[in-house]
């Protein structure tokens, strides 16, 4: 028995080519939005690419911009089908390309849905390149001389700033780093020739963070220095100042926005999956309700559309056997004519013991 | 005698009305477009509404938005009249309509060229409100308890951010203000009471600017103290330094943006100011039309080919035709208030 199976007469198959033509064109649409949604990842990635340790993560950009070019395609062209079909005349120039187009359309919904499943499960690797790239960021902060690392600091300032985050989980970040360079330290000077001493690798830590960590919204001018040492300025005691310092970590703050962005982006997609879906079946219905009208010869009457033929099991094991067989380069037949020796052998009469009668 | 008779077939009068109704739509969207160009330049002239001491600048998106509102209704009516033209017994109904039509129409193209012309001339204005505005906003920068300008730090430093700018003029404006608040000065310290005592008022002055005048671009961690004291920073040059703080004045930065905001609108302007000429030019010949209409009016063949003219009397009749009223109102005034001095005619 048929998997969902519709009766069809003439003015619905009309209707319903019609309908699908048009749903096929706001199809196209909804592939140019797919289109657009990659390109605006990819520039949001891209943006902040620099502290980002890997690149890999523009692979569902990268998907999306594919999917939606080809749902441009796809959808065009079966536009131009719908609307042949509603006659069975012109339904004959595309009736052997219908199941090809069909099929590749399904596979091509399947890769839409997977789209919209990776956007919501790429948290784990984006948090993973995210933290590894901000702390490769920082500790290059101060080498704004070294070819491919001399943007690194406007990058991070211009982050803090936008972000409103200072540090990776927060502010002390700053504090295990050396963010100063060497050539704007003064090393005749005893006090910086102690510190650096005291440290076992020979770096120069402060307790201090760079001015993009700074709170706009702080009623005191921003206390950079001497963070840690309650006494170090006229009445402040980092504890209770917590506006004075963007209190939030950048890999949160960052993590936050692209998580954001990816939920609504994979919303979106999964909304144009369903819609791509029921075209799908829309297809599939007019296509074997045309089928069916040209079987039964009359262009007039009533047919039968269904989504598959037999039952589910059964279609799956006859397309099974089609797959089994397509190895086999050589068909045994049941055509009486061949000679098949293997099994006949034995029962054939050797030629002298065949009497002839005169 | 009439001014400029032209002869019009049928044909003809229908092409120029749909040719007609078309402009006015064009000109439709056109004066929905100046509305809105208005409602944007007014939306960020008001973002930053705090560093400006008044409001003189905003006559000229407040002036786009009306010109667009009226350019709007005109041309819908103009177009509601194109399309009741051809049809000789719905015309005669806008008969009365059209020459206050014109007149408005006249009104409020040149309005949209006057507006273009004072978006340029009231440079000066802008530039003096920002400068009196921003030195407030210097002044008032420590301020942060006072009611009323305790936001004033918050803007300045988001300002100065934005634009990639510090101060008034430029970053020695902080030299002169005591941007320091009291509450966060340690008045024991020797330091502290040297300095105060050192000044006439006996403000707490600093050569250093707050962090938000730091440069991200810098390739050293941002100078902000004793920026004038060379001996202060190890392999540092007050002079010959350019990256460490925006070298920038906060005004020029800001004059600089609005002007490029209000030429790029004022192009704008001057298309659709273009499109609305056309739309008056073709209005005159809605007047042909209307001419030539009215001579098709009482006759059963509307088919016919009728003349059309521009002016029924003379160009200089015609204006003291419209002048007439005008005058009679203003005189009438006059006659009521003879008692007082004369009043200055426009």
């Amino acid at each position: 028995m048929a998997v969902g199976k519709v009766t069809f007469t003439k003015a619905e198959r009309e209707k319903l080519a019609e309908v699908l033509w048009l749903l096929n064109w706001i199809s196209v649409v909804t592939g140019a939005i797919l289109f657009g949604l990659g390109i605006f990842l990819k520039v949001e990635i891209q943006k902040w690419q620099e502290v980002m340790s890997e690149q890999g993560i523009l692979y569902v950009p990268h998907m999306l911009i594919t999917t939606g070019l080809a749902a441009c395609g796809i959808n065009y062209l079966g536009s131009k089908i719908c609307l042949d079909c509603a006659d069975t005349n012109k339904f004959l120039r595309w009736k052997l390309v219908m199941m090809p187009y069909i099929v590749c359309t399904f596979f091509f919904t399947a890769c839409v849905l997977a789209g919209a499943l990776l956007c919501y499960s790429i948290r784990g690797q984006l948090e993973e390149s995210l933290y590894q790239g901000l702390r490769n960021a920082m500790r290059f902060y101060k080498d704004t001389d070294t070819p491919g690392r001399c943007y690194l600091k406007r990058t991070l300032d211009l982050l803090q700033i936008q972000f409103q985050c200072c540090g990776i989980s927060g502010y002390r970040d700053w504090f295990q780093v050396q963010w100063i360079s060497g050539r704007y330290l003064d090393m005749t000077d005893g006090a910086v020739v102690d510190r650096l001493r005291s440290n076992v690798e020979g770096k120069y830590l402060m307790d201090s963070v760079p001015f993009s960590c700074c709170s706009t919204i702080s009623p005191r001018p921003c206390v950079q220095h001497r963070l840690s040492s309650a006494s170090s300025d006229f009445s402040y005691d980092h504890q209770r100042q917590p506006l004075n310092l963007w209190r939030r970590g950048c890999g949160q703050a960052l993590l936050d926005h692209y998580t954001g962005v990816m939920q609504s982006i994979g919303l979106t997609v999964l909304l144009i999956w369903l819609f791509e879906l029921l075209v799908l079946t829309g297809v599939r219905y007019l296509q074997t309700a045309m089928e069916n009208v040209l079987r039964l010869g009359d262009p007039e009457s009533e047919s039968d559309g269904w989504i598959l033929e037999k039952s589910l099991a059964e279609t799956a094991c006859y397309n099974f056997d089609i797959i089994k067989n397509l190895g086999k380069c050589y068909q045994v037949d049941d055509d009486p004519n061949i000679n098949v020796p293997s099994v006949a052998a034995e029962l054939e009469v050797p030629s002298q013991q065949v009497q002839v009668q005169s | 005698m009439a001014v400029m008779k032209m002869k019009f077939p049928f044909q003809k009068r229908v092409k120029l009305a749909q040719g007609l109704w078309l402009l006015s739509w064009c000109a439709t969207v056109a004066g929905a477009t100046t509305f809105t160009l208005g409602c944007l330049l007014k939306t960020e002239l008001h973002r930053r509404a705090e560093v400006m001491d008044n409001t003189d600048i905003h006559i000229v998106p407040n002036t786009l938005m009306i010109v667009g509102l009226a350019s709007l209704g005109i041309n819908y009516f103009a177009s509601k009249i194109c399309q009741d033209a051809l049809d000789a017994g719905r015309f005669p109904r806008w008969k009365n309509f059209l020459k206050p039509y014109f007149a408005i129409s006249c009104f409020f193209t040149v309005l949209m060229l006057l507006t273009v012309i004072m978006s340029y001339a009231m440079t000066g204005s802008l530039e003096s409100s920002l400068k009196v505005g921003l030195r407030n906003g210097i002044r008032f920068y420590k301020d942060t308890d006072t009611p009323g300008r305790c936001f004033q730090k918050q803007n300045i430093d988001r300002l100065q951010m934005e634009f990639q700018c510090c101060g008034n003029n430029d970053f020695r404006d902080w030299f002169e203000v005591q941007w320091i608040s009291n509450r966060y000065l340690d008045f024991s310290s020797k330091e502290v009471k040297d300095r105060i005592k050192s000044n006439v008022d006996g403000r707490f002055l600093v050569d250093g600017v707050p962090f938000s005048c730091c440069n991200p671009s810098s390739p050293r961690p941002c100078i902000q103290y004793q920026l004038t004291n060379n001996s202060a920073h190890y392999n540092y040059d007050y002079q010959t330094e350019e990256l460490n703080i925006y070298l920038r004045g906060c005004r020029e930065a800001l004059v600089n943006y609005y002007m490029g905001l209000m030429n790029t609108i004022g192009a704008g302007v001057l298309s659709v100011f273009l499109l609305q000429v056309h739309t008056v030019l073709t209005a005159i010949h809605l007047r042909f039309l209307q001419t030539a209409m009215e001579a098709v009016a009482g006759n059963e063949n509307t088919e016919i080919e009728t003349e059309g003219y521009l002016l029924e009397k003379g160009v200089k009749e015609t204006i003291m035709e419209y002048l007439d009223p005008v005058l009679k109102f203003l005189l009438l005034k006059n006659q009521v208030q003879e008692g007082e001095t004369a009043p200055v005619t426009a």
